[in-house]
């Protein structure tokens, strides 16, 4: 039976996954607005910084919570040198461009899920001590689990930091204006290669920040991406591909449709409430709740 | 070019097929193990299968990565008609295709109003709730999916216990059918529209081409080919279950023939089929079965090179050809 109580946690469990979801999806909407890319790999990056998160415990016994501006960092790195060393390319191509940046993509996320499988085995892997997995906090009748909660803390934080950065500093103003015609930013002397890579590396780092989070409360294998990433995909498109904060609202939008659905169906279909609101949403308005142009 | 030396040009490709179909059919005097055989199998049915994707995906430029949908209604109803009526297959596979038909009309009014992205992800987002529902779908077997034991060993029920070379025929002659069809609207008024809605779909209305009209009939075409190919799986394999004939990674399949072949054109899913199926197959065999990733890793970097290094496809090697006959 659904008590006024159970709604509540639902409810509750699902705003703070939402906020997850808009940090796991936002590097994500940022490539796709800098440059017209969708990231089919995305999936995988976070996957990568889950398997980070999880050798960094293992070998040195550093918790998580404490290696995520590592794993982010690393994470940086590795975003910047797929762009230089692949994107960068597929984007030169003369015909089919979108079948390629699809494909390079799609065949970059199999390559990662191949090397995980080859690396670590198949096997299921789970973080068994951390300094938040496994804990609660009550809040009167409502129990929040803490690896999630830190999770929309750290999600509220960056986006509050993404907001600053975008809005106030001279790579953001470069960023924006390299989105907004990638051609004549050259002639002002910004390296248009430079914020693209700059670009994915800070993709790859937000996702890595989520995924070392991730990593206390959910198990780690090497497709653990596909099913994140394609409710990126749809948090990205919710909020209006390329609006970071249209990931934002999207992801929250997400986490809270999901929550519903689960009270409503069995939990195994929880993520056809997710599909529903997307077609609903884009056949209404196909530019998304916050898209623009 | 003139008239002439075109409709020319468009014979020497069809006695072109016409004669690979034929040397293809002598294959198996030479290839007697089974395993071989089985791989010719799946090879001619990706290429029909993508021959089909190509259809909406590279003529018309609509990328659809839900063709599994039309995959699993075609694998289904065949299926779930012939083990809980009794309904021969063949009518089936009919069924199954008008039905997936039918069905990719009724998803192309709302869809084919979507443009780039949001149309890719809503085809994802779609075949994906359409799996997740099957796999919930109790009468229709769920997780476990249908299981076909074979009743008659003949063509009547269309199967085969013995031998796989029915089966091989059946694939190459729907392989053939799907490349004609190709063939035969490449140079139809459709051919065309299809191709000025994928190159610029807002001049082409101006011009007077119907767009949504077009999509349509691409999709209503692809899915009801891409159904009977479904059918003729289950048929195959006498098993099927959501997780092999509707997943996601199923859509990448059907699609990715075409895109190294050569996207939006007649002989790429066909070339692509060609080099991919036993590549990713004998790789899986070889180094899949240690269960330590390296098919993926191959396969991963095969699309990589592939895409990046021809983006126009496999059939891009052949072009140079003619595009000379062409200039000339």
């Amino acid at each position: 039976m659904l008590s006024a109580e159970t709604i509540v946690q639902s409810l509750a469990s699902g705003l703070l996954m939402g906020l997850l979801y808009g940090l796991i999806a936002v590097g994500l909407a940022l490539i796709f607005g800098l440059m017209d890319v969708v990231n089919f790999a995305h999936g995988e990056f976070l996957m990568t910084a889950m398997y980070a998160t999880f050798g960094l415990a293992v070998l040195v016994g550093l918790d998580p919570l404490l290696s995520a501006p590592l794993v982010a960092a690393a994470l940086f790195v590795f975003g910047a040198l797929v762009y230089l060393g692949i994107v960068r390319f597929a984007m030169r191509a003369k015909k089919n461009i979108g079948m390629v940046q699809i494909f390079t993509t799609f065949g970059l996320a199999i390559l990662m899920q191949g090397l995980a499988q080859f690396l670590f085995t198949p096997d299921y892997r789970s973080i068994a001590n951390s300094w938040l997995g496994g804990k609660t906090l009550s809040v009167g009748d409502i129990f929040l689990p803490v690896p999630q909660l830190a999770g929309a803390v750290v999600s509220i934080a960056t986006f509050g930091l993404l907001y600053f950065v975008i809005n106030r500093t001279d790579f953001g103003r470069a960023l924006e204006a390299t989105r907004e015609d990638a051609g004549a930013v050259a002639l002002v002397g910004i390296d248009r290669n430079r914020v693209f890579a700059i670009g994915w590396g800070l993709g790859a780092a937000l996702v890595g920040l989520a995924g070392a989070i991730m990593a206390t409360f959910f198990y780690i294998y090497p497709d653990v991406g596909s099913s994140f990433a394609l409710i990126a995909y749809v948090t990205v498109a919710l909020g209006g591909f390329g609006s970071v904060f249209g990931a934002f609202a999207g992801g929250i939008i997400i986490g809270l449709v999901e929550a519903i659905t689960a009270m409503i169906l069995p939990p195994s279909l929880k993520s056809v409430g997710i599909y529903s609101v997307y077609l609903a949403v884009v056949f209404l308005r196909p530019r998304g709740l916050f898209g623009s142009i | 070019m003139d008239a002439a030396s075109f409709a020319q040009g468009r014979f020497r490709e069809f006695m072109l097929a016409v004669l690979l179909v034929a040397g293809v059919a002598t294959l198996p005097l030479f290839v007697k193990d089974v395993y071989i055989q089985n791989i010719l199998v799946l090879t001619l049915m990706y290429a029909a299968l993508s021959q089909s994707w190509n259809i909406l995906g590279g003529y018309c430029g609509q990328i659809s990565l839900g063709h599994a949908l039309y995959f699993g209604l075609g694998a289904y109803t065949t299926a779930l008609l012939f083990t809980k009526f009794g309904v021969l297959p063949w009518f089936g596979m009919l069924g199954g295709g008008l039905i997936a038909a039918l069905i990719a009309l009724a998803l192309g009014y709302p869809c084919f109003r979507l443009r780039g992205h949001y149309f890719v992800i809503a085809t994802i987002v779609i075949a994906e709730t359409a799996y997740l529902l099957f796999l919930n779908w109790d009468w229709a077997g769920a997780a476990l999916g249908v299981d076909m034991p074979v009743r008659l060993d003949s063509w009547v029920t269309f199967q085969f216990a013995r031998s796989k070379l029915p089966y091989f025929y059946f694939a190459l002659m729907l392989a053939f059918v799907t490349w004609i069809v190709t063939w035969a609207f490449e140079n139809s008024k459709w051919g065309y529209w299809w191709r000025a809605v994928k190159d610029n779909a807002d001049a082409a209305e101006s011009l007077g081409v119907v767009v949504f009209h077009s999509k349509m009939a691409a999709a209503a075409v692809s899915a009801f080919f891409t159904a009977v190919g479904g059918s003729f799986y289950a048929q195959f394999v006498a098993y099927i279950d959501p997780g092999s004939v509707m997943s996601f990674q199923f859509s990448l399949l059907i699609a990715l023939p075409a895109v190294l072949g050569g996207i939006g054109t007649l002989w790429g899913p066909a070339l692509g089929a060609a080099v991919l199926i036993p590549l990713t197959e004998l790789t899986r065999s070889y180094m899949g079965g240690t269960g330590k990733g390296i098919d993926l890793i191959v396969y991963g970097m095969l699309v990589i090179s592939v895409a990046l290094a021809r983006p126009d496809g496999i059939v891009g090697l052949f072009a140079r050809r003619r595009r000379a006959r062409a200039s000339a």
